[in-house]
């Protein structure tokens, strides 16, 4: 069976400044980026701010066009895709975003920003939708009652619940979690990774995590690629990694996650960027492992 | 407490709004003794920061300090003149905010911030002032420092700007740092290199250290006692390692069992609920709606706080006090 998500050499870049008398220059954002997630398993993409891990997500579904590359859905290529098309590919997968604070509208009600798919891809009558809507508010175990709120009354933990429920809307088969709760409070950040967890064994969903919380990661994710300056540098088994890691920026990487133990002893790996060959390839080093090394 | 550097005793800080008053700060009470870290952890809403701006007087209005005492080398804060108020902050206290690109002032170079902190406190001449602010920058281990003494905030990366503030902060020497969750907008690997250099120039500077953060990982690595907010009340003060081995208060269980760290796929421990609404404290126990081990007693009045150790006191009914077994109802609560 063929993975479903396939992404294939990926690029883009972005250029940036330029004026009358200066050069503009490229930033190479996503640079030759290739990985598949196969159907109901949960891959995360992990780096640093500006490694092109959220890029790589928006091009996958195109909110930003990519330079070059291919994303493939089920076996076929999304970015060949255009109107009626490229619609109906967009029920199927899916964005949670991370700012539940600035990705809702605040000056509409629960009920429409749930609402606002099923209106634009034509589904159901007035009255299909609204009892739509709120079995995707229970389904995210919010209360249907609170329906008719707007986000600045929910809490930030209610207001992601808002978010994933509007995103499950259309019934999509893949979603792309971009940071879904770093911006939540610990005791709420379980709560709403639990719910995801169930999400995914009720309705068969796959996931593309996209986090820096290594913790978060390690516990709901089978595999990850590490993220590097625009490059995958290492990728595998969750497992695998955390236990061996290859490549010097996920040694050091891993080495710099605080650990909630006073008498752990402090084993921190700097990063010595002369040891990073910017153009090695990955290759396997074990078995479901490869890493630019 | 003789060797206590700060001592903050029953501080109340209430906020007046149209919804009521607000007291993000209940009846908090705390020491740092020279030399050592306390970590002040809790959720957002819980009062750690508000604590902060209470003890340099800085909390606007309509927030206001309602009662309690903030005695730092044995003068009351709260009663100071506020020209002598001023001396004290920087002088007395430095301070370290979250975000240091909106905490240093976008059109005056580095150095200058330095070099007025400098003049504000007549510790140096213009021409020295140049010279330690070199100094400074070289000591949180900014590399050129010649240079980017020179450079304007925007010129530097998120972890370099995070050293600047901590190079100002420590400018007029300081015995106390208060820094408000200093590596929360950073990188995981710049957030290990500022830890490191809060711990290095706790050492290389003899400073006391308030650290503010919502991560109990970053306590953990940095903190020499904890004491964990919620709602605005410590519920449970104790020496690191009995924070991380023998938690008291089901509050710092939740928020340990909360980190992910067990079996991969397994369920997370979420604690149920969400941070209550300070304008509708429930009475008593303000965990008691969000808690697994809610008694009849917890709804009464908010619980005494009970000595478990040296150093480990919690505010629960699970560990009654010796002399009160059963709670003293109304006005106990702080």
């Amino acid at each position: 069976m063929p993975p479903l998500v396939e992404v294939r050499n990926l690029v883009k870049h972005f250029t940036r400044g330029g004026g009358l008398f200066r050069p503009k220059s490229v930033v190479r954002a996503v640079d030759d980026v290739s990985f598949h997630i196969d159907e109901g398993e949960t891959f995360a993409l992990v780096g640093e701010s500006g490694s092109g891990k959220s890029t790589t997500g928006r091009c996958m579904l195109r909110l930003t066009e990519p330079t070059s590359g291919e994303v493939r859905f089920r076996g076929e290529d999304v970015l060949s895709f255009s109107g009626a098309r490229l619609r109906t590919a967009r029920r199927e997968m899916q964005m949670v975003f991370q700012d539940p604070y600035s990705s809702l509208n605040p000056r509409m009600r629960a009920f429409t920003i749930v609402e606002e798919p099923l209106v634009i891809h034509r589904i159901g009558s007035r009255a299909e939708r609204r009892a739509r809507v709120s079995e995707l508010f229970r389904l995210v175990g919010l209360d249907p009652a609170q329906l008719d709120r707007y986000p600045r009354e929910f809490s930030g933990g209610q207001r992601q619940r808002i978010g994933l429920a509007r995103a499950l809307a259309l019934n999509p088969s893949f979603i792309i979690a971009d940071e879904p709760v770093s911006a939540l409070d610990v005791s709420i950040q379980a709560q709403v990774i639990n719910l995801l967890m169930d999400l995914q064994q009720q309705l068969k969903l796959t996931y593309l995590f996209i986090a820096h919380d290594l913790r978060l990661v390690r516990h709901i994710s089978n595999r990850v690629a590490v993220m590097y300056l625009g490059r995958i540098v290492e990728m595998g088994a969750t497992d695998r990694i955390f236990e061996d890691p290859r490549h010097p920026y996920t040694q050091a990487l891993l080495s710099a996650v605080p650990v909630t133990d006073p008498d752990a002893p402090n084993r921190r790996i700097e990063l010595d960027a002369s040891r990073v060959d910017r153009d090695a390839p990955l290759r396997d080093v074990a078995t479901g492992h490869w890493a630019a090394v | 407490m003789s060797d206590a550097l700060l001592a903050v005793e029953g501080l109340t800080t209430a906020f007046e709004t149209r919804a009521g008053t607000l007291t993000a700060v209940n009846g908090v009470s705390f020491d740092i003794c020279r030399g050592e870290t306390l970590g002040l952890v809790g959720e957002s809403g819980s009062g750690k920061s508000v604590t902060a701006f209470s003890i340099i007087r800085l909390v606007q209005p309509p927030g206001r300090v309602m009662a309690g005492r903030v005695v730092f080398q044995g003068r009351d804060l709260l009663s100071l003149p506020e020209d002598e108020m001023r001396q004290v902050r920087g002088a007395g206290i430095g301070f370290v905010f979250q975000e240091p690109m909106s905490a240093l002032n976008p059109v005056m170079r580095v150095g200058e911030h330095i070099v007025e902190a400098l003049r504000v406190h007549g510790l140096a001449t213009r021409t020295e002032a140049r010279a330690r602010a070199i100094d400074l920058l070289r000591a949180a281990r900014i590399g050129d420092a010649e240079r980017r003494v020179d450079d304007y905030p925007h010129q530097l990366s998120g972890g370099m700007r995070q050293r600047v503030m901590i190079a100002i902060a420590l400018a007029c020497r300081p015995p106390l740092v208060i820094a408000d969750e200093p590596t929360t907008a950073l990188d995981v690997t710049v957030q290990a290199q500022i830890l490191e250099l809060l711990r290095d120039m706790k050492r290389e500077f003899g400073i006391s250290l308030l650290l503010i953060t919502h991560d109990l990982g970053v306590v953990a690595e940095t903190a020499d006692r904890v004491a964990i907010m919620y709602a605005g009340r410590i519920v449970e003060q104790a020496p690191v390692r009995d924070i991380f081995r023998r938690p008291a208060h089901p509050y710092t269980r939740g928020l340990l069992a909360s980190i992910p760290g067990g079996a991969a796929g397994s369920r997370l421990h979420a604690i149920e609920g969400t941070v209550p609404n300070l304008a509708s404290l429930p009475p008593g126990c303000s965990f008691a709606p969000r808690c697994s081990e809610r008694m009849p007693a917890c709804s009464a009045a908010f619980p005494e706080a009970t000595t478990l150790a040296p150093g480990h006191s919690v505010r629960c009914y699970l560990h009654p006090t010796p002399d009160s077994r059963l709670p003293i109802p109304d006005g106990a609560g702080t």
